[in-house]
């Protein structure tokens, strides 16, 4: 099952690679088609869920059966090193609750994705193989339970995300591309040193073998007391976590390690910011969440304070930088910086509540920011500009347009009712009620001050109102007597077209319905989440002292 | 002085060399392979330049025949100890005939080379004799032979660089490759001469022995130690012998460079393990050494080196020929990290990755030629919008370049992988070393895609038809490349295994 939804995009990328250049439309319904199949597979994959189930970690026993469901094992490769026994390499996929909510959101970013990228007419078969690569890439980092695995995927995402930015993107594009890919693949370096010390440090209780298994480096007792990571090797054990935390953090992205996203963002071709915004950065703190601090806990016990600090900085600075912005998809991607910072927050304040309001605030964050980049795609499409001073008096000419809008602004900044209050709410009474994240926590509130402010300010500027006298649009008087805009050379729907509405109707009542009743994911994810933060838990740490 | 040998001393050396030929077939093949090729150059009359590269290629492919047949030979030292045959000397025989056989086939590519050369016979000959020269180096195991063995490759590589004798870029590479390889020769020679003064031996077991016997003084050691490694060092390209790299990288024939930058390596490797690991094997210990400089230290010093200057420099090259030229001196870095952990597994890792660098660089090396029968250029500049135009070529380039840059799922990555994890299992001395590999390949990132860069990002600033005129064949082979690139960066167990397999020298003590 999990293969199926890992491997499909890239099926589907084989099958475009066999079809004519010339026939574009089939091009971009055999990807739909695997993305609507993903979707499908996401939703049998929830239905046999079951939410009882911790994951994290191996049941009792050391076998990963009855704590990670969905498992697919299989030895992948095993090589004989002499002195050093054997590597193995397992192909070993699984979900728990961390990974089954980004599954999910996976899934339905991707095929909203596709949706999106349906304009596009330059050299199509190239991006549908370049955009299933990486579907299928970003899908197999959130299932793979096997460290060497995970990294061939999270270094696969790489080169189709370059090309993708850098052939489909705006101006500047050379410069965004290199930039992204200098910045992720200088992250992940230092993850492959740590992930070949661990290897050499940890044992799987199973076999008896060094393994590269997430779950056995999960558990403490399984590493080796005087290895190159073992609890003896305090050092480089301090200097492992630190240099993961900047991999994983350069992805999410968190200052002051974020200069690539604006970047990116604004040169990214629409779809290509939605996965970007709605999925990629997701994987920094999934990562986080799933390496970084479970293998080290207490060196995450130790830099709560630190993580709590850079959380609250990327609040308050994203938010700073998201109210100086002109370019309304740069305040976007401003704004994610600022909305990522809450899941560090949340992380750091190491009990459920917060770390429930991290991994909801992800997937929240996922569908709001895709929605956003999606309704800024909408106007650049017709206005070819996304300066905000040029717009004016949009809600009287593009009613529905304005509606969503209003849903997806409301929601970003965490309208109670709106999916992104839940999680936001969570993140605080989890920070707030953790004794060291306490005074971060109220700092961190003066986020939600500014954040209110520039989606409200952009709102007020681009809806309201009359249009401006340098506006991207004429107005003329139609024949019926009413004030209309035109848009120059846009010969679609003034308003939202039905490919527009089936993206972002799905997306709107979601963001709607998990903000009234969010159990259906945040069920999901809380026996796994108690499971994360008992690991993570100093007292587990005393005991193994 | 001189005695004559009497003459049971004689019977007794000719039932010696009488023995010992059996062990050198394949040698003896691809030496009669060479006067084949010359005979047929002379008899053929016309255009002949594909039957001699057919001739060639399948005479290389036949001598996959007799090096399969000794595996079932015992190992050990033939001709009075000047030659070995064993498992390393092995791995290195299959390397060769490769690397030979993928020289032939990219030199059947290059138009140019066939446009402009008359005498395409003797370019064949040359490159069966590199072919032996290079498999003696690998199995010598006396400093004369080692020495006669380099200078084989040597002079046989002076003569193809400077092939192409309407270019006189090509000239100058010649010579440049020649002036540069004589003083580190001569240098060489003159470390040599020194062990031989300490120990009055030229085998290299016996070198070991005598040292382990009687000590020496660490002084000369050292001085020794880097003379031969002047010599060597020339040899892989490594940092500070590198000068003459990028010159003859840019302006030898192209499947010369291409084979230059993968036989002529990691001939040089094999020959430096061998000396190395087997006269020297304690470095310092367990005599005392002078601020503990030996051997080994010299070798992180050139390692270090040749990873930050190759991969700085190369961010400013211009012309892909150079901009491959200075990869290749950070790659003899990344190899010599295998080398410095000084370990079975250190020597699988260096092996593997070889066989890695095999695949990606004769495959880049191969898409340069392809590009240059198009557009007659090999400037980054003259690369703008091919990926479009040639898209196998293009697709196979990147996927050649992020290998070598060492990003999943390539055989690229799982090479520097084995690397670090060899220099990991060493406990946390050589992390420091580790992280400059890694944080260089960052660096590397950068250059290496500006070929894709211009290739997919730019477009061409003359608008051309978009045919793509390359052959089937050449398609094909690039194809194949290309697809065996991500296959062992996926499924790399049967070549680690072989790596593995032919970890074993003879002779060697320190594993």
């Amino acid at each position: 099952m999990l293969s199926l939804i890992v491997f499909l995009p890239i099926i589907a990328g084989l099958v475009i690679l066999a079809v004519p250049s010339s026939q574009k439309q089939i091009i971009r319904i055999v990807s739909l088609l695997a993305a609507v199949a993903q979707c499908v597979l996401a939703v049998l994959i929830w239905q046999g869920y079951d939410a009882a189930l911790p994951g994290i970690t191996a049941a009792a026993g050391g076998a990963p059966e009855g704590s990670f469901q969905f498992i697919e094992r299989l030895p992948w490769i095993s090589l004989d090193l002499g002195s050093f026994g054997s590597l193995n390499i397992e192909y070993f996929l699984g979900v728990d609750g961390l990974s089954i909510t980004m599954v999910i959101l996976t899934a339905l970013i991707s095929a909203i994705g596709v949706l999106s990228s349906w304009p596009i007419q330059k050299q199509v078969k190239g991006y549908f193989i370049l955009y299933n690569l990486l579907a299928t890439a970003m899908m197999g980092c959130f299932v793979a339970l096997d460290f060497f695995l995970f990294y061939v995927f999270w270094e696969l995402m790489l080169l189709p995300m370059y090309f993708l930015i850098g052939i489909w993107g705006g101006p500047n594009r050379e410069y965004a591309a290199i930039k992204f890919f200098l910045y992720t693949l200088f992250g992940s370096v230092f993850m492959l040193l740590v992930m070949i010390g661990l290897y050499f440090s940890v044992i799987d209780p199973v076999t008896g073998n060094h393994t590269f298994s997430l779950v056995a480096m999960a558990s403490q007792e399984n590493y080796i007391k005087d290895a190159i990571l073992g609890p003896d090797s305090v050092m480089w054990r301090y200097a492992a976590f630190i240099v993961l935390f900047i991999g994983f953090a350069i992805k999410v992205p968190m200052f002051p390690f974020h200069t690539w996203l604006p970047d990116a963002h604004v040169e990214a071709p629409t779809p290509i910011s939605v996965i970007l915004a709605g999925v990629l950065l997701k994987l920094g703190t999934y990562g986080m969440m799933r390496i970084n601090f479970p293998l080290f806990p207490e060196v995450f016990q130790a830099s709560l304070y630190v993580i709590g600090v850079l959380g609250a900085i990327n609040i308050i600075y994203g938010a700073f930088c998201a109210l100086a912005q002109q370019d309304l998809k740069k305040m976007v991607a401003y704004s994610s910086i600022s909305h990522m910072g809450y899941v560090l927050l949340g992380l750091a304040a190491a009990n459920s509540e917060g770390m429930v309001g991290a991994l909801y605030q992800m997937f929240n964050h996922g569908t709001i920011t895709a929605m956003l980049f999606l309704l800024v795609g909408v106007i650049y499409d017709r206005a070819h500009t996304r300066q905000i001073d040029k717009f004016g008096g949009l809600a009287t000419y593009m009613p529905v347009y304005a509606a969503v809008v209003t849903i997806a602004w409301f929601a970003s900044l965490g309208l109670p009712g709106l999916s992104g209050f839940i999680s936001e709410a969570f993140v605080f009474v989890g920070a707030f009620s953790a004794e060291t994240t306490r005074n971060i926590a109220i700092v961190s509130v003066l986020g939600i001050v500014f954040g209110a402010a520039y989606l409200l300010w952009s709102l007020q500027r681009m809806f309201l109102g009359k249009r401006k006298p340098d506006a991207a649009y004429d107005l003329e008087v139609g024949a019926d007597g009413h004030e209309h805009i035109h848009f120059h050379d846009w010969k679609g729907k003034l308003d939202l077209d039905t490919r527009e509405l089936v993206m972002l109707v799905p997306l709107a009542v979601i963001v709607i319905f998990l903000g009234i009743y969010p159990m259906p994911v945040m069920g999901l994810m809380t026996s796994s989440i108690n499971k994360l933060v008992e690991v993570l838990s100093p007292v587990v740490m005393t005991a193994l002292n | 002085m001189f005695q004559l040998p009497s003459g049971a001393e004689i019977e007794s050396i000719i039932a010696t060399l009488k023995s010992s030929v059996g062990f050198f077939v394949p040698e003896i093949w691809l030496s009669v392979l060479f006067m084949l090729l010359i005979v047929v150059d002379l008899a053929v009359k016309g255009r002949k330049n594909n039957l001699l590269a057919s001739v060639t290629a399948l005479g290389l492919a036949a001598s996959f025949f007799f090096i399969y047949q000794q595996h079932s030979l015992a190992t050990g030292e033939i001709f009075f100890g000047m030659y070995v045959l064993d498992e390393f000397a092995l791995f290195f025989k299959y390397f060769f005939v490769i690397s030979g056989i993928f020289a032939v086939l990219v030199s059947v590519a290059d138009e140019q080379l066939n446009r402009e050369v008359q005498s395409i016979g003797e370019y064949y000959a040359l490159i069966v004799a590199m072919v032996v020269g290079m498999i003696m180096m690998a199995s010598s195991t006396d400093l004369l032979m080692m020495f006669l063995s380099m200078e084989l490759v040597g002079l046989t590589a002076y003569v193809l660089t400077g092939y192409l004798k309407k270019d006189a870029r090509s000239s100058e590479a010649a010579l440049k490759y020649l002036v540069y390889g004589s003083v580190s020769s001569g240098l060489m020679i003159y470390g040599f001469s020194l062990i031989y003064g300490m120990t009055a031996e030229t085998n290299i077991m016996k070198i070991s022995a005598e040292l382990a016997r009687h000590g020496y003084d660490p002084l000369v050691m050292m001085l020794a130690s880097l003379l031969i490694l002047a010599g060597f060092g020339y040899k892989i390209g490594a940092v500070p012998f590198h000068f003459w790299s990028p010159d003859v990288y840019e302006g030898a024939p192209t499947p010369i460079t291409a084979y230059l930058s993968v036989g002529s390596k990691a001939a040089g490797f094999a020959i430096l393990m061998r000396f190395f690991y087997v006269a020297i094997p304690h470095g310092g210990e367990p005599f005392q050494d002078i601020a503990g400089l030996d051997w080994l230290m010299l070798l992180i010093v050139l390692a270090v080196a040749s990873m930050v200057y190759g991969n700085v420099v190369a961010l400013w090259q211009k012309n892909v020929k150079r901009l491959l030229a200075y990869s290749s001196i950070a790659h003899a870095g990344y190899l010599l990290l295998g080398i410095i952990a000084m370990d079975e597994l250190g020597t699988q890792a260096t092996l593997f990755y070889l066989l890695g660098y095999l695949l990606m660089n004769i495959g880049a090396f191969y898409v340069v030629i392809l590009i240059a029968n198009r557009t007659g250029s090999e400037n980054l500049d003259d690369y703008r919008g091919l990926g479009r135009k040639m898209p196998l070529a293009g697709a196979a380039l990147t996927v050649f370049l992020i290998s070598l840059v060492g990003l999943p799922p390539t055989i690229g990555f799982i090479g520097k992988l084995m690397i670090f994890s060899a220099l990991l299992a060493k406990g946390s001395v050589y992390i420091w070393l580790a992280l400059i590999g890694v944080l260089t390949s960052v660096i590397a990132l950068y250059y290496y895609m500006l070929i894709p860069l211009n290739m997919y990002l730019r477009e061409s600033k003359q608008p051309d038809d978009d045919h793509d005129r390359t052959a089937m064949v050449h398609q094909v082979a690039l194809a194949v490349l290309m697809i065996l690139t991500i296959y062992f960066g996926l499924f790399f167990a049967p070549l680690t295994d072989f790596a593995k397999a032919s970890s074993a020298m003879f002779g060697l003590t320190i594993y």
